[in-house]
């Protein structure tokens, strides 16, 4: 089995690292860079809960290897906000409106919204649905979630956070 | 002495939970996130047979590769761990209880069992061992349909138990002959409840760790002391020398409520090779080798006279075990007898219970656990009544409710339902939906090709597990008692802590335990730390299932919280001198009545009874208190949930068009997080009526055994729910609570399939049973045109 | 649920790509978007010895129109095709079926060649390019090779490209002049593989239909041409009669794979009505006047 050494930005810090051809990038944040909000539901790329920002597009960090994001930048849930800082809009429309329940599946959506919305500040509902159809949660109903989409929606067309600034 | 910022009461209030800060900054801490120094990951290799013989396990070429430590078979665990237990046997009964061991030694029944763990270095390296141990299987026939399995001749799931018939009982009351003799119009259905699986997003987990001669267990569970006192059963150890920890949890649905044997042999493997030692189910194994549930085949018979008054109910529940039992598999279907009647008066019941081995992975509780396959059952067959007599559904609904003003109300089988208002909560939803409206829209809409129907559920559940008198050893077989704990206590500084026995899983206890002893002690919210989920942190307590958190655990808290009040007025009394009677406390003060400006906050009374120069010889100091609360019965939350759907004729899709739901729970904590239990709930059902079903091929061979094959109901195919409430307090607790947490799940099945009936009606098709997949409805109606129904 | 081991090389060229596929092309696998492959490694249902990477290539990425023709990088993901201009204005066919494609965090990842050699019979980009007479650029150290789609599926997850050899490009004709394309899918849940669906472009002069191209999804081991409704329709009147009777041509000859999710009878019904429905919006999409004889509900879903 090969082993590669690569270099990788995850969330404005670059890591360089030897890795086993086999580790996936999930495995790469979680085990050696100890980002364990990507968290691993299905590991076969339905779940989502596993999603990241894969050079700026939400992606399964499960069905990616971790020697394929050799030069990439990937966010994960750790860089919104600083520890002690004020929340992502995306966090703070969560936490408002009660968009999660054991919050296993909820980095992974949080991800994608983040990124729906840096895409389009004023999804439609159909474009929020799209999105949240590619995550499963098994809390919610969904409903509450689709509400906190659209508090994020409405905090951040209020005024931008320093975090998003700071992007 | 300061006031507190914000102000009493907090009950009631949808306060944000203080849960979430850590889940939305990545600070959750679940169980595959745990890690311990020198830890080695488990990995099993598991039977690919519903039925073998297990003729021989070679480890040699696992154990030789890098970074294999050791592979475990059944003889390295004989004489060391005993069988698994099984904990609720249905009373009066004899419940047959086949041996079953956390790694299989001659034989497995059914596909998942494990014959062999391999322990190394990492999870890839532990799965790489798995794949190469050698296993010599000698197949042996299987049995996988449950009816089948009660045939003469079937195959045996456990040839030494001479029976596939695991146990049979009976619960009634009233004059059954007399009931169906009065009656004009007797209708019979076969009522199907098909196999789930829970799915929580996160598979369970285990970490095990040796301290000295203890381990520490974390697992993924909502049940830490009953995996204690469990596991230790079976491995002979005294109860002081495991610690289960529970970590933040990521979903539980019931099949994290349990025993498993990865649990029980993890703690083994992290004592006897002094490592610790992990295990991440995947999500494969989660499908295959967590608990199923309902699996049900319900044979009903119901009287009505031409009234519409309903007038004998049978019902025959033929429940499948799979092959061994967790902690309370032939519970189950006793549950489904128990509220089988619903919300109705019927004078006279019979409901015969028998469980059936088959050759497929263990059922057990899933959300609801037996109450979801009641309510079906009684919701559909009062909408087949008022088919067969022609009248609305509605009507032979509130002809038949269990009026107010019995409640209490005993049923002729023995429960009483301790408080309802049926009508009310109908009433309620019907000022939602326009009823004669919706039928004006739907004539027009069939004349424009769309089929459009709505469906009714009124149900109602028994949650709050559980009164001991009621479910106890001698009552109803349970072999622990279901009270609930709590310690409360004020630190020095005025800062509450308490102690509770119930576990969450996603349910935010932090936030609404925290709301409750905080009204009842006089601080906020915010002063008081819920801490739970440790054998050694808190006191004994039975876990999170059954919808039983605030109405059990959370009295214990209340009660433990008021014990603190009664004392620091005891401490107030002295400090203020006056009789402790006279002192109140209101809006976060204590004060002697008659004089508001002599007064105390908790702060105030915490330091005093820490630093205790002020009070009297001999006056105990601290302030803390504790409750061991065993409810006078079950509560009862009942609601009334109407659905409306489109059937797409051609492909056989069901689209949900709205979905109302007006639930009781009595006293709301939290109605935001209420609100989220019954969302979720609902979706729940959803699920099972539409999109979920475990599947096995015609040899026992799992069908389902991913994502794409076991399909979770997604956003994109669901709309916004509709909710409301009524408030009928219960009287079994002074909070007036009852349980959230299944309801929606018990609603949404019947009130889907009875709208699909609805839409179809007009094509003939007047029944159908679940899972209303595309094809299911398309046979329906293939069935229908040809002048048949799918009744079965 | 982890990967087996494997060899992993990232050529950056495609020469240096086929020259390792000379080499490991019958124990390896070519890597490019990862969205069925992966799976299949963390479930170890795959085993090869050697991943090829091909997410380095830059020159196998990209949409160009050449001439009429439209060239699709095979690197090209999914998403960015679904959000190409160029594409929803003149093969909006490809635009419609990459609705159907999973959810949008596979698309990111997931490329346009990889779905084609991958060959599953349930997924969309091989019927719309199917239906679109599209060929298949191939390239391998022994040269370069187009393989129409008619020729390029074998059956189930097989197609006629050997061990060492590459996709390189789609190419894609341009549509019939003024031509209407529909692409319907029926499937459990938004973003599931199908368990029917059609994938129609037709061409009409008034109300006679000219060409017609039906492709059908998962209605038999491979992405499957129905000639049957093509003949039907060609030179007949466009009508809702005339849709029903294609309909029924397409599903004459077919015998889809049943699975827990529908069996062979109830595909073989759905794709009927799925194929109606294609027709119709198709016809309704023509240019000039339209033939507006859609029904309420004509989308497949």
């Amino acid at each position: 089995m090969s082993t590669h050494t690569i270099t990788l930005t995850v969330n404005g810090r670059e890591h360089t690292e030897e890795v086993e051809a086999r580790l996936t990038l999930a495995d790469l944040l979680r085990e050696r860079l100890d980002l364990t909000a990507t968290h691993l539901g299905c590991e076969h790329g339905v779940c989502g809960a596993c999603t990241v920002l894969l050079d700026g597009k939400p992606a399964r960090s499960c069905l990616t290897l971790a020697v394929q994001a050799e030069g990439a930048k990937i966010r994960t849930l750790e860089g919104l906000a600083d520890p002690e800082g004020e929340l992502h809009p995306v966090q703070q429309g969560f936490w408002e409106k009660h968009g999660m329940q054991c919050g296993f599946c909820t980095p992974g959506i949080v991800m994608s919204v983040v990124e729906l919305l840096e895409r389009d500040p004023d999804p439609s509902d159909d474009e929020i649905a799209a999105t949240l159809g590619g995550h499963l949660c098994r809390c919610t109903g969904y409903v509450k979630i689709r509400e906190a989409v659209r508090e994020a929606v409405r905090l951040r067309s209020g005024s931008h956070s320093p975090q998003e600034i700071r992007r | 002495m300061s006031a507190p910022a914000a102000s009493p009461p907090f009950i009631g209030r949808g306060l944000r939970r203080r849960e979430d800060l850590r889940l939305l900054r990545g600070d959750g801490r679940f169980i595959d996130d745990l890690s311990r120094p020198r830890q080695l990951h488990a990995a099993f290799v598991r039977s690919p047979h519903a039925h073998a013989a297990v003729e021989s396990v070679d480890g040699a070429r696992a154990a030789a590769r890098r970074g294999v430590v050791a592979v475990l078979t059944a003889e390295d665990i004989r004489g060391e761990i005993g069988p698994a237990p099984m904990i609720w046997n249905p009373i009066g009964t004899e419940v047959l209880v086949p041996d079953s061991r956390p790694l299989m030694g001659d034989r497995v029944a059914c596909v998942g069992a494990p014959v062999a763990a391999v322990l190394a270095e990492d999870p890839y390296t532990a799965e790489d061992g798995a794949d190469a141990v050698e296993v010599q299987y000698g197949p042996l026939p299987a049995v996988i349909d449950p009816l089948e399995a009660m045939d003469e001749g079937a195959p045996l799931v456990h040839p030494e138990l001479g029976t596939n018939v695991c146990f049979q009982t009976s619960m009634g009351g009233g004059d059954l002959d007399d009931g169906f003799g009065r009656a004009d119009v007797i209708v019979e259905r076969t009522v199907t409840n098909h196999r789930v699986a829970g799915v929580p997003i996160e598979p369970r987990g285990v970490l095990a760790e040796p301290h000295g001669d203890r381990v520490a267990l974390w697992t993924s569970t909502q049940t830490p002391h009953l995996v204690r006192t469990y596991a230790v059963r079976q491995l002979g150890w005294d109860e002081g020398m495991l610690r289960v920890i529970v970590p933040d949890v990521g979903g539980g649905f019931g099949v994290k409520g349990n025993l498993y044997g990865e649990e029980t042999l993890l703690a083994w493997c992290a004592h006897r090779l002094r490592r610790p030692v992990k295990w991440i189910e995947s999500r494969q194994e989660n499908l295959i080798s967590t608990n199923h549930g309902r699996a049900q085949t319900d044979v009903v018979k119901i009287g009505a006279t031409q009234a519409g008054r309903l007038t004998a109910l049978h019902v025959k529940v033929i429940a499948d075990m799979g092959a061994y039992h967790l902690l309370f598999t032939p519970s189950i279907p006793v549950t489904t007898g128990v509220i089988a009647s619903g919300c109705y008066a019927i004078p006279a019941l019979r409901t015969d219970m028998v469980g059936v081995f088959t050759n497929t992975f263990s059922t057990d509780a899933i959300r609801g656990a037996g109450r979801p396959e009641g309510a079906h059952l009684i919701e559909l067959m009062v909408d087949q009544v008022a088919a067969e007599l022609g009248r609305d559904p509605i009507e032979i609904r509130r002809l038949n409710f269990i009026p107010k003003k019995d409640f209490p109300a005993r049923l002729p089988h023995g429960p009483v339902y301790d408080s309802g208002d049926y009508e009310a909560s109908l009433a309620k939803l019907l000022e939602h939906v326009d009823l004669a409206a919706f039928r004006r829209e739907q004539a027009t809409l069939r004349e424009a090709g769309t089929n459009r129907g709505i469906g009714f559920a009124t149900y109602m559940e028994a949650c709050g597990l559980a009164p001991s008198k009621l479910s106890g050893p001698r009552s109803s077989g349970i072999e622990v008692s279901f009270w609930e704990s709590a310690v409360v206590r004020v630190g020095p500084d005025g800062a509450v802590t308490l102690q509770t026995g119930a576990c969450p899983a996603g349910q935010g206890h932090e936030t609404a335990f925290a709301q409750l002893v905080a009204d009842r002690v006089g601080t906020e919210p915010s002063r008081v730390k819920v801490v739970w989920g440790d054998t050694d942190a808190t006191p004994n307590g039975m876990g999170t299932i059954g919808s039983r958190s605030i109405t059990v655990g959370g009295e214990a808290a209340a009660v433990a919280a008021d014990r603190v009040v009664a004392k620091a007025r005891r401490i107030v009394a002295e400090l203020l001198e006056a009789s402790s009677e006279d002192i109140e406390l209101r809006e976060g003060r204590f004060s002697v009545r008659g004089s508001p400006d002599k007064s105390m906050t908790l702060t105030d009374v915490a330091h005093a009874a820490h630093v205790t120069d002020r009070l009297p010889e001999g006056f105990e100091p601290g302030l803390e208190a504790s409750c061991f609360f065993d409810p006078p019965g079950f509560v009862h939350p009942f609601g009334a949930h109407a659905a409306i759907v489109d059937v797409d004729v051609d492909t056989g899709r069901i689209d949900i068009v709205r979905y109302l739901a007006i639930d009781d729970c009595g006293t709301v904590v939290n109605p935001t997080l209420v609100d989220g239990q019954v969302h979720g709930g609902i979706v729940h059902g959803i699920g099972q009526a539409l999109f979920e079903r475990v599947e096995f091929g015609p040899q026992g061979q799992p069908l389902t055994t991913s994502l794409l094959d076991y399909t979770l109901p997604t956003a994109a195919e669901l709309p916004d729910l509709e909710l409301d409430r009524t408030v009928t307090p219960s009287p079994h607790n002074s909070l007036g609570a009852k349980g959230a947490g299944e309801s929606g799940t018990i609603a949404a099945t019947p009130a889907l399939t009875n709208a699909v009936i609805d839409a179809l009606r007009p094509m003939g098709v007047d029944f159908i049973n679940m899972p209303l997949s595309p094809e299911a409805v398309l046979t329906a109606l293939r069935l229908a045109s040809t002048g048949r129904s799918p009744r079965a | 649920m982890k990967p087996p081991v494997f060899d992993y090389h990232d050529p950056a060229t495609v020469e240096e790509a086929l020259d390792l596929l000379a080499v490991h092309g019958d124990d390896g696998k070519v890597l490019a978007g990862g969205q069925s492959l992966v799976p299949l490694l963390n479930f170890r249902l795959a085993h090869p010895e050697h991943l090829i990477d091909v997410n380095n290539i830059g020159e196998l990425s990209g949409i160009k129109r050449d001439g009429g023709r439209l060239r699709i990088g095979a690197l090209t993901r999914q998403s960015m095709l679904e959000r190409s201009a160029l594409v929803a204005d003149n093969w909006p066919l490809l635009t419609e079926a990459l609705s159907f494609v999973a959810h949008a965090q596979i698309r990111n990842r997931g490329t346009v060649g990889g779905s084609v050699a991958h060959a599953d019979p349930a997924a969309e980009l091989p019927v719309a390019f199917l239906a679109s007479d599209a060929d298949f650029i191939v390239k391998s150290k022994r040269g370069e090779r187009r393989i129409s789609a008619v020729d390029f599926f074998v059956t189930h997850l097989t197609t006629t490209m050997e061990p060492d050899e590459l996709m390189v490009a789609i190419d894609v004709p341009a549509p019939p002049e003024g031509a209407g394309y529909a692409f319907t899918e029926f499937a459990r849940r938004h973003g599931d593989f199908a368990l029917g669906g059609a994938a129609v472009l037709l061409a009409a002069e008034g109300r006679t239909c000219t060409s017609a191209a039906v492709g059908l999804l998962a209605a038999a081991p491979t992405p499957l041409r129905a000639a049957g409704a093509e003949e039907a329709l060609v030179g007949s009147e466009l009508s809702q009669d005339g849709a029903e009777a294609a309909a029924k041509r397409a599903v004459e000859q077919i015998d889809p794979t049943g699975d827990i999710h529908g069996s062979s009878e109830y595909r073989k019904g759905l794709i009927e009505v799925m194929v109606r429905r294609a027709i119709e919006k198709a016809a309704g999409r023509l240019d000039g006047d339209g033939l507006g004889f859609s029904r309420n509900g004509g989308g497949g879903r």
